[in-house]
């Protein structure tokens, strides 16, 4: 009877975006008569931050600060077409909708500041505070909301902009699979540690350190978020979930959290990430999407871990600690592995 | 309990990555964190309307039946029962999911009438003045069943003597590219190779199907609007797909539907399916009262797509260094009674294939296999979590054969740019390597001087070109009823392809449909530093790669023979049709018209490449 420690690794990488393309999404950003913007999408807030890094985005390409823009989503009759949130798609596809939107927005909004000033528009820069200035003649200058109001009541101009993302779909080899699944690939690895109670079964992750390389991290803050609660998901989808505990045979299936296992907040892994940054060339800003992606390496650092600890390989998930005690069982006792490579 | 923390390792890639940027990279808060925190926001379920009614399904208890009769009388007659909802009120009652974007066939009833494959099929609707008395009468209905054998396990269905799941793919299989029963990936030859390996090592894995679990059930609430339109808000994790869907189901123009969504109490891929939306907006119409349908906790979880379960066996050839020479696998997905995504999924999880490693030689056959289970749907990471896991637990028993450092081991063979990936494109704005590097570094996980210094911008420039090919053509669609039964993994008896290296064009990014379609991506390209490759090089090799010994002429153009396209395009149809022109849609045409002609769906008429 005893605690066995073990420790594994897993790295994965993960295609961002809908596979083969063919999704396209579009962005509507428009200015109100004093110098706010709203942006109209049809994309759907999952509770990963789709409104805000949208919002971020815009406030960025736009110069103003995001304070001074909104975003309103996913009413049909207002939002233009957009496939949807799945897939890792909706950073990628509604925020590259979004820069072009909000770059054709900015483009009306020089020339009506330019009239306003007496200046090329090309001699325009904007502060991202609320205000407009002649390059290198900060004192020549014109603020976001006076030229909004100029726009719209002397100059009879619509500060808008449109935009859309699409990436054609690819076609399929059928005998080769030949295609272009998808445009760019965040990536991961983990190093997890636990321990195995080698008399009840039961797996206790202690701690979990990771890379995550995410492209541009958007906003620091939802990243961690993301990264955070998805690793602790992937630990759970490999010790603990199932709809199916006897799958293929679908008797005892759960019907209510009492009966499908979770673990709850309390158990929340202590988890040290490392966040990289290698921005993809077709991603807004480089970001890619870390929120499907960062369960995945956890569920097979936990499996690699559970063999190094008691030398039981659980290949069929999830690790119930019945399989484990059958495993030790088999082996005549637990076997502990150690560091099996030779440095 | 000890805390978690995070870091930015700005110091990598940085002279890939300006810092010159006002609002993105900044911690800032969401526009709708208020109103979260202080439960306030308003999710579907917090609209309310005067007189809503309930609508509920009575499903089979069966994994297999045919339904002889039905018998609604007793319910009919129950308290507050206002309307009974049959398959023949569904104009369109037939339908796949990705008809929006002309993939596969229709092959799922929302109500059903014939046949139920899989328990929990719902047969018929109730609708009622409340929740309660909906449930009660749900339970009066009189279903005679004739049950049916039924086959729940992925590789029992693809026996000849299985029963038949689903009669659109009476195979048990997804028909792929009109031709076989599996979505194959061919890339060197990996037999030669494993004869030549120092160790073959095995392995079969196996994943659990899995609950989103999202804390909001999913559902819809549809109400008459003015001007004979239907509202409806949704839990949708996909607004103009529901509106689609619902569109071709009730045979109505888009144009009388106003879908409002957007704030969703967790989705994690189980709010894609659409399902809920066309039952709430038809009940509406069918009683001109609002009506709410929405899963309570046990349908979420029974009733309602899980993530799949998969099974995947894996075969590496390793040699003593650790250098994987050749890989294979033969996959096989579970995706319930009826298609939905997962056949779509395993093109994706194909694609995937080897995983982050730059392999020399790759075969997979990926088999989208019929049970009668509740169909299976997308969850986050899907068509990869599952694939990753059984690759991640592999290169473990991989690193014990070889006695190597499996971080190391994973160094050695990791994908870097510039190299060739199996889909026979090139590996670019990888990250591998620095990701193995700093969790090692973090986790005191000692790596040996030469992996640290290894680096993913650093190509091998052995690994540009694609090797020539053994392709088989087993598995043709019916070959197992015809008694032909091939192993289900790839062939070991096929020949090198004669065919050109590359068949499929690369794709790009395009800006604009339309008039504007032809300029390459620029978004996001000006904070991008100039020595990122273009898309266009994408499968031209690296410049900044040593060169291979011979320069690699251009590959041929494509040949002239049709592809197939992925799309289930009909065979030997010019992959260019004759143009026609567009007839402008009046309000009342009936929106299922792009639907029934694979690849011409309204949402992507006109922006098909060919």
């Amino acid at each position: 009877m005893a605690v066995h420690k073990g420790r594994g690794f897993s790295c994965i990488n993960y295609p961002i975006g809908m596979n083969l393309g063919g999704d396209p999404s579009q962005a509507l950003v428009h200015s109100t008569p004093d110098g706010k913007f709203m942006v109209t999408l049809s994309a759907i807030d999952l509770g990963q931050g789709m409104k805000q890094v949208s919002r971020q985005i815009a406030a960025e390409t736009l110069g103003v600060p995001i304070e001074d823009v909104y975003v309103d989503t996913a009413d049909s009759d207002t939002g233009p077409h957009d496939m949807g949130s799945f897939a890792s798609r909706g950073t990628h596809r509604v925020g590259n909708a979004v820069i072009q939107a909000a770059r054709e927005a900015r483009s009306v909004m020089l020339d009506a500041a330019a009239e306003e000033l007496e200046v090329s528009a090309a001699d325009l820069e904007t502060d991202g505070k609320g205000n407009i200035h002649v390059k290198g003649a900060p004192s020549r200058t014109i603020a976001v909301a006076d030229t909004a109001i100029a726009a719209q009541f002397r100059q009879g101009r619509t500060i808008s902009g449109r935009g859309i993302f699409l990436i054609p779909m690819s076609d399929v080899d059928p005998d080769t699979g030949e295609m272009t699944p998808v445009s760019c690939f965040a990536h991961a690895a983990v190093v997890l540690d636990l321990q195995v109670d080698d008399e009840t079964g039961e797996v206790e992750v202690l701690e979990v350190n990771s890379a995550y390389e995410v492209g541009r991290a958007l906003n620091p803050k939802m990243v961690e978020q993301q990264l955070i609660g998805g690793a602790w998901m992937g630990i759970s989808h490999a010790l603990f979930e199932t709809t199916e505990p006897h799958y293929p045979n679908r008797d005892y299936g759960a019907t209510d959290f009492n009966h499908y296992l979770m673990p709850g907040p309390g158990q929340v892994v202590p988890h040290h990430i490392a966040v990289l940054e290698r921005p993809a060339e077709d991603a807004p800003y480089g970001g890619k999407g870390p929120g499907e992606m960062c369960a995945n390496p956890l569920l097979p650092a936990v499996t690699n871990a559970v063999y190094n600890a008691v030398g039981v390989r659980i290949d069929a998930l999830p690790v119930t600690p019945e399989k484990i005690l059958r495993g030790i069982k088999a082996n005549g006792g637990a076997r502990p592995q150690g560091q099996s490579w030779e440095v | 309990m000890a805390s978690s923390s995070i870091e930015f390792r700005k110091e990598l890639f940085a002279d890939e990555r300006p810092e010159d940027l006002n609002e993105i990279g900044k911690p800032k808060q969401r526009q709708d964190a208020l109103g979260h925190v202080t439960g306030r926001t308003a999710y579907f379920d917090d609209h309310k309307f005067e007189g809503l009614l309930h609508m509920r399904c009575v499903r089979s208890p069966h994994h297999h039946a045919r339904i002889r009769s039905v018998n609604t009388s007793a319910a009919e007659i129950m308290p507050g029962v206002v309307r009974i909802v049959r398959p023949q009120d569904i104009p369109n009652n037939m339908n796949t999911m990705l008809s929006i974007i002309g993939f596969g066939r229709d092959d799922e009833a929302l109500l059903q009438d014939k046949k139920v494959a899989y328990k929990g099929e719902p047969v018929i609707a109730i609708i009622g003045e409340t929740e309660l008395q909906v449930r009660n009468a749900c339970k009066v209905v009189q279903v005679d069943y004739e049950v049916l054998p039924h086959v729940l396990d992925v590789e029992e269905a693809l026996t000849p003597q299985a029963p038949v799941v689903n009669e659109e793919y009476p195979n048990n299989t997804f028909d792929y590219h009109d031709l076989y029963d599996h979505q194959k990936l061919r890339f060197g030859d990996v037999n030669g190779a494993f004869a030549k390996a120092d160790h073959v090592i095995e392995g079969e894995y196996q994943m659990s199907p899995i609950e989103q679990a999202p804390m909001e059930t999913c559902g819809a609430i549809a109400a008459p609007e003015t001007n004979d339109r239907y509202v409806c808000y949704t839990s949708t994790q996909a607004l103009f797909f529901s509106l689609g869907l619902s569109a071709k189901f009730l045979n109505v123009s888009s144009s009388r539907l106003h879908f409002i969504g957007g704030t969703v109490g967790g989705g994690f891929g189980g709010k894609v399916d659409s399902l809920h939306e066309p039952m709430a907006v038809l009940g509406s119409m069918l009683t001109g009262r609002p009506v709410k349908f929405m899963w309570d906790r046990a349908e979420e979880m029974q009733v309602g797509a899980p993530r799949g379960a998969e099974r995947w066996r894996l075969k590496d050839g390793v040699m003593n260094d650790g250098r994987i020479v050749a890989r294979e696998f033969t996959g096989f997905f579970d995706a319930g009674a009826y298609t939905r995504l997962s056949s779509y999924a395993i093109i994706k999880g194909t694609g995937h294939l080897p995983g982050p490693y730059s392999i020399p030689n790759v075969a997979a056959n990926v088999y989208c296999v019929y049970t009668n289970r509740t169909p299976a749907t997308a969850m986050r990471g899907f068509g990869i979590t599952a694939v990753d896991f059984a690759i991640e637990a592999h290169m473990d028993k991989v690193a014990e054969a070889v006695r190597m450092n499996p971080i190391e081991l994973r160094i050695l063979n990791a994908y870097r740019d510039g190299e060739m990936k199996a889909h026979r494109r090139l590996a670019k704005n990888t990250a591998l390597i620095e990701c193995c590097q700093v969790a090692a570094q973090k986790g005191n996980w000692a790596i040996r001087p030469e992996f640290s210094a290894m680096s993913s911008l650093q190509g091998d420039s052995a690994k540009v070109d694609i090797p020539p090919t053994v392709v088989d053509h087993d598995g043709k669609i019916g070959d197992r009823k015809r008694g032909v039964i091939n192993d289900a993994a790839p062939s070991k008896d096929g020949q090198v392809s004669d065919k050109p290296t590359s068949t499929v064009a690369p794709v790009t990014a395009t800006q604009a449909m339309g008039e504007a379609a032809r300029e390459p991506a620029r978004v996001g390209a000006d904070t991008m530093p100039s020595r990122v490759r273009s898309a266009e090089q994408e499968s031209m090799p690296a410049r900044d790669l040593p060169q291979p010994p011979a320069p690699t002429p251009a590959p041929p153009p494509a040949p002239a023979v049709p592809q197939q396209s992925a799309f289930a395009a009909p065979q030997n149809t010019p992959s260019d049709p004759p143009s026609t022109p567009v007839v402008p849609s009046t309000q009342q045409e009936p929106y299922t018209r792009g639907f029934k002609r694979p690849g011409t769906s309204p949402f992507v008429r006109g922006t098909r490449r060919r």
